[in-house]
């Protein structure tokens, strides 16, 4: 691509622009090969890779903003990677308004939470391992999104799971985090089916698998194979965003240690599908049918992860839950995108953002109050946590009230934009978008009223303290953004995003009085909130779970039959069917070989006999032979 | 057919067939050596009376062939029962059964 308007230093950076993924990357190596080395100080080599693919990322983001928007979109060629015949894939790096925000959120986001893990895994004595995952992780993310090929995505896209897998199993000595780590780079696995279905498609169509070429040609797709392509991206998009049907592994995932639970399960990795649909918003644009698929599945899986936040009582499982809805509501803006006008991208984009600061916020929130009482979970043995926490509580809060969507805060302008998205798409889709938003707010005000509030019901010996500065600055830093972000990208992010989405030229209202819909939404919000308080302040928690017959409870606290489906629908079929495999090898194959070997074992001990070891009766038989011999002669010759 | 050669040919049946006898039914190996020896002379008395009786020499050489291989053979043979003697302190072949089964 011609380069030749930007100024000297912004064409060097873009060049150099693999460094992004290159630091971490080397870092990770270098902390598991040279690592026990300077095992005490490892962990600040991952802090500062870290840090500085932050760097890198933000002062592209800076010579981005000083060029022109025709001109920010660049293909970076890396190198080529295969190579036969005429064939060719090379090894790219994208770097355009989309892949910028996403690498600026990993790699600040990832920095925070790098700072964050220093204190938080202090006694751990594998951190050096812990933080050399983290920076794999961080470089196979931003190889996801600085992409500009399916084939390099899915690289990052099997990298991210990857060092999803080890970090949800790090302590793997506890066999349910080792059980959690198996699930859910199995049912990852599924997605990536899709993914790799996706390709094929593209490839047998298109003749190759990168962004340019398949957007270019995507109008000579035959039409009923796009949509197939746009289900397959879907289930995609389901496995890694933990979407319905294929949501079960996120919340198994929580067993990990908090911040992974922060980076990967909240901020970045499970946006992966997200960015995946909305990267490929030219396929979506000419498959409605998939398109709509998107926002049932996105529908189904806000009401699902509300669902079980509202009924758990394991603090990272409601935040799990809650990133499952919240992620429901940017698959449905990624999905309106097709159906209403590509702006609806930029929201799903700007709630993705949002999300990143205060569900990370919240995530380290927790970890902290983990912290505090010596790694509990159960919300039920917490309680006036806001004195003892008095940090923790305020930065919580910020996320708490983000999150919600009370103005100024982020998950206001975020949320507000794609629920008057479902509206302008369909009311029943809008009402549904509505609600979802007032179970949030049911959901969080129940966590932080349980946490926060209330009277003390710490389990005996625990002494809850504030955690170290190392610990708090993080979360402070994550707060303000969090109360910052959706002013700061409100009116912005739609002209930034506006040629990834090719809507060049349109416009979309925005507006900071609340419209009647945002009216609406705060109503819903607020009924959420107080039915909550209603239910969960007035009277005294219960430290253990009151038995109930309420089927909804019973349901959301069984994580709505998520491992129930899974086990009827496929792990039962598979182990059915490799007992029968089994049975079929071992009374039918085995038996047919193993009778094979007898027979020829009898038969052999019959001819044996023969064998005498008596000179004189070979003799005989190689007399009897030659007589045969001439016989048989004497017969061919008179015949 | 000529008489002279009737006479060797039925003196060579007979000769074969003591040797075949003697192999089949002694027990010395020794002997039986002898009568392989015999088989083999049978032969050669009738590629050498067939020789003649045609008029060419193909008889005469392969009777000459004969000998020679009979000769390494029984360097071979003879080498073999003297050690099996030695080993045995016997010559009767049913006696050695160390491949039997």
């Amino acid at each position: 691509m011609e380069i030749g308007t930007l100024t000297f230093d912004a064409t060097g950076l873009y060049q150099y622009s693999w460094l992004l993924i290159a630091i971490p990357a080397l870092s990770a190596l270098l902390l598991l090969t040279f690592g026990p080395l300077f095992d005490r100080k490892a962990h600040w080599l991952g802090v500062f890779a870290s840090c500085a693919s932050c760097g890198y990322a933000l002062a592209l983001f800076y010579a981005m903003l000083r060029t022109g928007a025709a001109e920010r979109a660049v293909d970076v060629p890396v190198a080529e990677w295969i190579s036969a015949g005429s064939w060719t894939v090379s090894f790219g790096l994208q770097i355009d308004q989309l892949s910028i925000l996403f690498a600026l959120l990993i790699t600040t986001v990832g920095s925070i939470i790098h700072i964050y893990s220093v204190g938080y895994m202090a006694d751990d004595p594998r951190r050096r391992r812990f933080f050399a995952y983290l920076n794999l992780f961080i470089a196979a993310m931003l190889l996801l999104v600085l992409a500009d090929s399916y084939l390099t995505l899915f690289v990052g896209w099997e990298g991210v799971g990857l060092a999803s897998y080890l970090l949800i199993g790090f302590w793997q000595h506890k066999p349910s985090a080792a059980a959690a780590a198996k699930k859910a780079f199995v049912m990852n696995r599924i997605g990536d089916l899709g993914l790799t279905m996706a390709m094929f498609s593209m490839f047998a169509w298109c003749g190759s698998v990168s962004f340019a070429d398949v957007f270019a040609k995507v109008d000579g797709i035959d039409p009923g194979w796009v949509t197939a392509i746009g289900f397959f991206l879907l289930l995609a998009a389901c496995g890694k965003s933990a979407q319905v049907p294929l949501q079960a592994w996120l919340l198994d995932a929580m067993e990990g240690p908090t911040p992974v639970s922060a980076l990967i399960h909240a901020a970045t990795m499970v946006t992966a599908g997200v960015y995946l649909i909305v990267r490929s918003n030219a396929i979506y644009a000419l498959a409605p049918v998939a398109s709509v698929a998107v926002v049932i599945v996105a529908l189904v899986t806000i009401f699902v992860g509300a669902w079980i936040g509202c009924s758990k009582d394991d603090i990272k499982k409601v935040l799990a839950g809650s990133t499952m809805s919240q992620i429901g509501y940017m698959m449905l803006a990624a999905g309106l995108g097709a159906l209403i006008g590509p702006v609806a991208y930029a929201f799903a984009i700007f709630h993705l953002l949002t999300h990143g600061c205060f569900k990370a916020n919240m995530f380290l929130g927790a970890g902290s109050v983990m912290h505090a009482t010596d790694g509990d979970v159960d919300m039920r043995h917490f309680g006036a946590l806001r004195k003892a926490l008095p940090v923790t509580f305020l930065t919580f809060a910020c996320g708490y009230l983000a999150i919600i969507g009370i103005p100024p805060l982020a998950g206001y302008f975020s949320k507000d934009h794609i629920v008057e998205a479902a509206f302008e798409y369909h009311l029943g889709v809008g009402l549904a978008a509505l609600i979802g938003a007032g179970l949030t707010a049911f959901y969080m005000t129940r966590l932080l009223v349980m946490t926060f509030f209330g009277k003390a019901r710490w389990v005996e010996g625990v002494h809850p303290h504030e955690s170290p500065k190392i610990m708090t600055i993080p979360l402070i830093l994550l707060a303000l953004a969090s109360i910052g972000a959706g002013v700061a990208l409100n009116a912005w992010i739609i002209d930034w995003m506006a040629p990834i989405s090719a809507v060049a030229g349109e416009t979309h209202a925005v507006s900071w009085m609340p419209t009647p819909i945002g009216i609406a939404t705060l109503a819903t919000v607020a009924l959420g909130v107080l039915a909550a308080i209603w239910l969960f302040g007035r009277c005294e928690v219960p430290s253990t779970p009151p038995q109930t017959k309420n089927p909804l409870v019973i349901v959301g606290r069984r994580d709505v039959f998520g491992d129930v489906i899974n086990d009827t629908l496929v792990v039962k079929p598979v182990m059915a069917l490799s007992t029968a495999a089994d049975v079929v090898d071992q009374s039918g194959l085995d038996r047919m070989w193993n009778g094979l070997g007898k027979g020829t074992l009898a038969l052999s001990q019959l001819t044996r006999k023969v064998q005498t070891g008596r000179v004189r009766s070979y003799a005989l038989v190689t007399v009897l032979g030659a007589l045969l011999v001439g016989v048989l002669l004497l017969i061919g010759q008179l015949g | 057919m000529n008489p002279t050669l009737l006479a060797v040919v039925t003196l060579a049946a007979v000769l074969f067939c003591i040797g075949l006898v003697g192999v089949l039914i002694r027990r010395n190996a020794l002997i039986i050596f002898m009568c392989v020896e015999l088989m083999l002379n049978a032969a050669n008395l009738l590629f050498v009376a067939f020789a003649w009786a045609h008029g060419g020499l193909d008889g005469q050489v392969a009777a000459f062939f004969v000998m020679v291989v009979a000769a390494a053979e029984v360097v071979v043979g003879l080498s073999i029962i003297v050690a099996v003697y030695r080993a045995r302190r016997t010559t009767s072949v049913d006696v050695p059964d160390a491949l039997r089964l």
